[in-house]
C-alpha cells in the first residue's frame, strides 16, 4: 500500500526554512532592542527564545545527515511531534482550567497583590487558549498531516516547510499565552494576541494551507476524501476569520498596542462572527475531519453515507457562518441581525446532526465492538455529546431560551459539554489510534487505562456540566425573579453565593477530567517507549501499524 | 476505479466504489426524518422572517408582519413594573418616613423595595444581610454613628459620609502619630486608656499619664466620658464595638494613622422613594432609634 518515493529532499528544501527562522529571529532581535517598552521586549525576547529551540532542534536533527523520516513515503515524525505536543498543551490548558475553576470557587486561592500574573482574569483567556488553540490546534495539525498523506497516498508537499507550521504555530502559542501572563491583552474573546502575534500567526497558517492544498494536489487517489474536505474549510475558514476580525492598526511598530479596525457594535458583531466560528470551524470542522477518518479506521466499517456528507458539508458551512449574532441577542445589534443569527442556528440543527449521524451509524455492523474497544467507545461518546451539543445550542439561541441562558453558567456548562466531550474524545481517541501506529508498535500500552481514562472523564463531564446545568438555570432564574410588589428578589450577591455549591462540583469535575488526561498521557508514554501490559492478554486483533 | 460498484456485506448497502487508506464509503441515501426536519427547520425560519424583522434592505430592514421591536417590548416590560409599584408607591412619596412605619402596608412595601435597592447598592460594603465588615458599620445593632432614626439614617444616605456631596457628613481623625502630633510614649500610654474606657485590661499606670492628654486631644469629639458625639460622627469608645478593632494593636493603629471610610452619596444617584424605603428598611433592620 505506502508508496515509496525514496527521493532525498533537495538541499534548498532543506536550507530554506532554518534561514527563513533566522531572519524572524532577527527581526525580534531588533525588536527587543530598539523598543521602549518593557512588555515587548519580553514578548520579543520570548520570540527569540522559542526561535531559539526550534533552531536547536533543526541542528540536532541534521546533526548526523538527513533523517529516515525525510526520505520516507510518508512525514511521520511530525506527527509524533504534534501527538507529543497535543498531550503537552492538553494538560498545561486543562490544569490552568482546574485552577481557574477553584479561584471561582474560592476567590482568594492563588490570589496575591505582587503576582497579577496568577489573577483570574489573566489565567481564564490562558486555559481557553490553551485548550483551544494550544491542545485542539495541535491535534488538528498532527491529525491533517497524518490524514492528508495517507487518504492521499502522497507525502506532505514543500519539504520541510511542514516544520515551519509546527515550530511556527508553537512560537506562537508561547508568544500568545505568556502574554496573557503579563496582561497582553486586545480584549477580543478566543482572539486576545496582540497585532505582531497575529501576524506572525497568519503567516504560518498560511504556509499550513499551502502545504495542505499542495499534499492534495499531489494526491494519488482520484477523489478528496470527505475528512479532507473538512480540514480545507477549517483552514481556509480559520485563515479568513482570524485575519478580518484582527484587522487592527499598531501604535508602533516596536509596541505592543493595536487599535481594532472596528467599533461599536459592529466590533461586537465582527467578533462574534469570528467567535462563532472558532466553534464551527476550528472545533467543529476540524474535528468532523478526525471523526471521519478515525472512526472509520477504528471500527473497520465503511462510512455509512456519502450522500450525507456531501450534504450536511455543505450545509453547515453555509449555514454556521451566519449564526454569530445569536451571541449578541437583546444588545445593541439590530434586531434583524438578531433574528438571522437565531434562524440560521435553528437551522444548523440538522446538518450537524448529519455528522452525528454519519459518526455513530458507520458503527453499524460493529456495534460488538464497543464493548471491548475504549478507544471506539470514546470516538463514539464523543460524537454522541457533539450531538447534545448541538441540539443545545440552537435552543439556546432562541431569543427567549437565549434571555434566560445569556451571561449564565448555562452557556458555561454547553461550551464544555462540547468541548470536554466532544473536541476532547475525539482528539482522545484519535491520540490513542495515532500513538500505536507511529511508533510502530503492537498494540497501546493499556487497554483497562483506556477504560479508567473514559470513565473518570465522562464522569468529570457529567459532573461539570449538570453543575453548570443547575447553576446556571439557577441563576437565571434569580436574575429575573420579581416579588409581589415588582422588587428584584435577589440582590446579585445573593446570586453568586447561591452558585457557590456548583462552582465546588464544577471544579470536582474538572478535576476528574484532567486525572483522566494524566492516565492518558502515562499510558501513551509507555506505548510510545514500547512497552506492553503484562496482565493484559491480547484480545484484540493488534493494532499493527497503519502506514 | 468507480465502474464497478460493491455491496457491502452487513448493510446491504452499495458502495461509491472509492476507497482511502483502507476506508470506504456507503451510498446510504439521507434518511428520511433527517431531511425532513432539515426542511422544517428553513420553513420554520422563512415564517419566523415574514413575522419578525428580518432581512436588511438598502434603505432599513423588512419590519415583519408583526411589527415587533424589542424597544417598545422593552418600554412596555418597564411600564409593567412601574404600573405593579405605582399605588403603594405613590403612598409612600407622600408619607412621612414615620407615617410609613405606621402603616403595616406602606411598612412591607417599603422594606421590599429596600431590601432590594439594599442588595444591588450596599451590600457591596454593608454585607448582604447588613452585617457589616471592618470598617464597614453593621447596621442591625443600635450602635450608630451618626444617629439611628428614621430621619437621620436617610440624610447619611442622602449626603454619605466624607463624600462629594457639599453637605456631606463629615469628620477627620487626626493621625496623631504620622503628622507627629503626639510622642510615641503618649500614644502608648492612649492606647491603654481607650482599653480602660471599655473595661479591657489595661495598664493602670498608662491610663493614669494618658488622663490629660485624651482631655486635651480627644475628648473635644468623643467626649469626657469617652461615650462618643454623634454630631461629631465620633464613635462611642465604651461600648466593645469596634469599626477598625478592639485589640490594643487595632487601637494604637487608629490613633497613630486614623482610617476614615467614604461612603458615596446617594441623594444624586437613587430616586426620592428608593431612599426613603432604603431609610425604613435600614431602620427596621433592629437597631433603629
Amino acid at each position: 500500500m505506502q508508496p515509496t518515493t525514496g527521493t532525498q529532499p533537495a538541499s534548498f528544501e532543506l536550507v530554506s526554512v532554518p534561514v527563513a527562522f533566522v531572519l524572524f529571529l532577527l527581526l525580534a532581535f531588533v525588536v527587543a532592542a530598539q523598543t521602549p517598552d518593557p512588555l515587548m521586549a519580553i514578548q520579543a525576547w520570548t520570540f527569540v527564545a522559542g526561535i531559539g529551540i526550534t533552531l536547536g532542534w533543526f541542528a540536532k536533527r541534521y546533526s548526523e545527515g538527513v533523517p529516515e523520516d525525510d526520505r520516507g513515503a510518508y512525514a511521520n515524525d511530525i506527527v509524533k511531534a504534534g501527538v507529543v505536543a497535543s498531550m503537552f498543551w492538553g494538560i498545561a490548558g486543562m490544569l490552568v482550567g482546574v485552577v481557574i475553576a477553584l479561584q471561582l470557587a474560592f476567590p482568594t486561592l492563588f490570589y496575591f497583590d505582587a503576582l497579577p500574573e496568577l489573577n483570574f482574569g489573566r489565567l481564564r483567556p490562558l486555559h481557553t487558549s490553551a485548550v483551544i488553540f494550544a491542545f485542539g490546534g495541535n491535534v488538528l495539525l498532527a491529525t491533517s498531516f497524518y490524514v492528508v498523506q495517507r487518504t492521499s497516498k502522497a507525502r506532505l508537499a514543500f519539504g520541510l516547510w511542514p516544520w515551519f507550521v509546527f515550530w511556527g504555530y508553537q512560537i506562537f502559542i508561547l508568544v500568545a499565552g505568556t502574554g496573557y501572563l503579563l496582561g497582553v491583552s486586545q480584549g477580543r474573546e478566543y482572539a486576545e494576541p496582540e497585532w505582531y502575534a497575529d501576524l506572525w500567526l497568519t503567516l504560518v497558517w498560511v504556509v499550513y494551507l499551502l502545504v495542505f492544498l499542495g499534499t492534495l494536489w499531489k494526491r494519488k487517489e482520484p477523489h478528496i476524501y470527505v475528512a479532507n474536505w473538512f480540514y480545507l474549510a477549517f483552514i481556509v475558514t480559520v485563515a479568513m476569520l482570524h485575519i478580518v476580525n484582527n484587522l487592527a492598526v499598531p501604535v508602533s511598530w516596536i509596541g505592543i498596542k493595536s487599535y481594532s479596525a472596528f467599533a461599536g457594535v459592529q466590533d461586537a458583531l465582527t467578533q462574534w462572527w469570528y467567535g462563532h466560528n472558532a466553534v464551527g470551524f476550528f472545533l467543529t470542522a476540524g474535528f468532523l475531519a478526525i471523526m471521519y477518518y478515525f472512526i472509520p479506521k477504528q471500527a473497520e466499517r465503511p462510512v455509512y453515507s456519502y450522500r450525507l456528507s456531501i450534504v450536511h458539508f455543505w450545509s453547515l458551512i453555509f449555514l454556521y457562518i451566519w449564526a454569530g449574532p445569536h451571541h449578541l441577542h437583546y444588545t445593541a445589534l439590530p434586531v434583524w441581525a438578531q433574528t438571522l443569527g437565531m434562524t440560521f442556528s435553528i437551522m444548523l440543527w440538522m446538518p450537524s446532526w448529519g455528522g452525528m449521524i454519519n459518526g455513530l451509524m458507520t458503527l453499524s455492523g460493529a456495534w460488538d465492538k464497543l464493548r471491548t474497544d475504549p478507544v471506539l467507545r470514546m470516538l463514539v461518546v464523543s460524537v454522541a455529546f457533539y450531538g447534545m451539543s448541538t441540539f443545545e445550542g440552537p435552543v439556546m439561541s432562541i431569543k427567549a431560551v437565549n434571555s434566560l441562558s445569556h451571561y449564565t453558567d448555562w452557556t458555561i456548562g454547553h461550551v464544555h459539554s462540547g468541548a470536554l466531550g466532544w473536541v476532547g474524545f475525539v482528539s482522545f481517541g484519535a491520540l490513542y489510534c495515532l500513538t500505536p501506529w507511529l511508533w510502530r508498535r503492537q498494540r497501546l500500552y493499556s487497554l483497562s487505562l483506556v477504560e479508567w481514562h473514559f470513565w473518570v472523564s465522562t464522569i468529570g463531564i457529567v459532573f461539570y456540566i449538570t453543575a453548570m446545568w443547575v447553576s446556571g438555570i439557577m441563576q437565571g432564574l434569580m436574575w429575573r425573579a420579581y416579588n409581589e410588589f415588582g422588587f428584584l428578589e435577589y440582590s446579585f450577591v445573593e446570586t453568586v453565593e447561591a452558585m457557590h455549591p456548583y462552582y465546588i462540583i464544577r471544579a470536582f469535575g474538572g478535576l476528574l477530567y484532567l486525572s483522566g488526561a494524566f492516565i492518558m498521557v502515562y499510558n501513551l508514554y509507555r506505548t510510545a517507549r514500547g512497552d506492553v501490559r503484562e496482565s493484559e492478554p491480547l484480545t484484540l486483533k493488534p493494532q499493527l501499524a497503519a502506514a | 476505479m468507480a465502474k464497478h460498484k460493491e455491496i457491502d456485506e452487513t448493510s446491504g448497502t452499495e458502495t461509491t466504489g472509492h476507497e482511502w487508506d483502507g476506508i470506504k464509503e456507503l451510498n446510504t441515501p439521507l434518511p428520511r426524518w433527517w431531511l425532513w426536519v432539515f426542511y422544517a427547520t428553513v420553513i420554520w425560519s422563512i415564517g419566523y422572517w415574514v413575522l419578525y424583522p428580518a432581512w436588511p434592505t438598502l434603505t432599513g430592514y423588512t419590519q415583519g408582519v408583526l411589527n415587533q421591536s424589542q424597544r417598545a417590548d422593552v418600554a412596555q416590560a418597564v411600564g409593567e413594573l412601574k404600573s405593579r409599584r405605582a399605588e403603594l408607591g405613590q403612598q409612600l412619596s407622600g408619607a412621612s418616613l414615620q407615617q410609613i412605619e405606621a402603616d403595616p402596608n406602606l411598612l412591607q412595601f417599603a422594606r421590599e423595595a429596600g431590601k432590594s435597592a439594599f442588595g444591588d447598592n450596599c451590600a457591596t460594603c454593608h454585607g448582604s444581610g447588613a452585617q457589616g465588615f471592618k470598617g464597614y458599620p453593621n447596621l442591625n445593632d443600635d450602635v450608630w454613628l451618626w444617629g439611628g432614626t428614621l430621619d437621620d439614617i436617610k440624610r447619611t444616605i442622602q449626603v454619605g459620609i466624607r463624600s462629594t456631596h457639599p453637605d456631606t457628613r463629615l469628620s477627620i481623625m487626626p493621625a496623631y502619630g504620622r503628622d507627629g502630633l503626639l510622642e510615641k510614649k503618649q500614644i502608648d500610654d492612649l492606647t491603654q486608656y481607650v482599653l480602660s474606657l471599655s473595661g479591657q485590661k489595661a495598664d493602670a499606670a498608662a491610663v493614669a499619664r494618658a488622663e490629660t492628654v485624651f482631655k486635651e486631644q480627644c475628648a473635644a469629639c468623643h467626649g469626657d466620658d469617652g461615650k462618643g458625639k454623634r454630631e461629631f460622627g465620633a464613635p462611642n469608645l465604651t461600648d466593645r464595638e469596634w469599626l477598625y478593632g478592639g485589640s490594643e494593636a487595632e487601637i494604637h493603629a487608629q490613633i497613630v494613622n486614623a482610617k476614615g471610610g467614604v461612603m458615596p452619596t446617594w441623594g444624586s444617584r437613587l430616586d426620592a422613594m428608593t431612599i426613603d424605603a432604603l431609610a425604613v428598611y435600614v431602620h427596621s433592620l433592629g437597631g433603629g432609634e
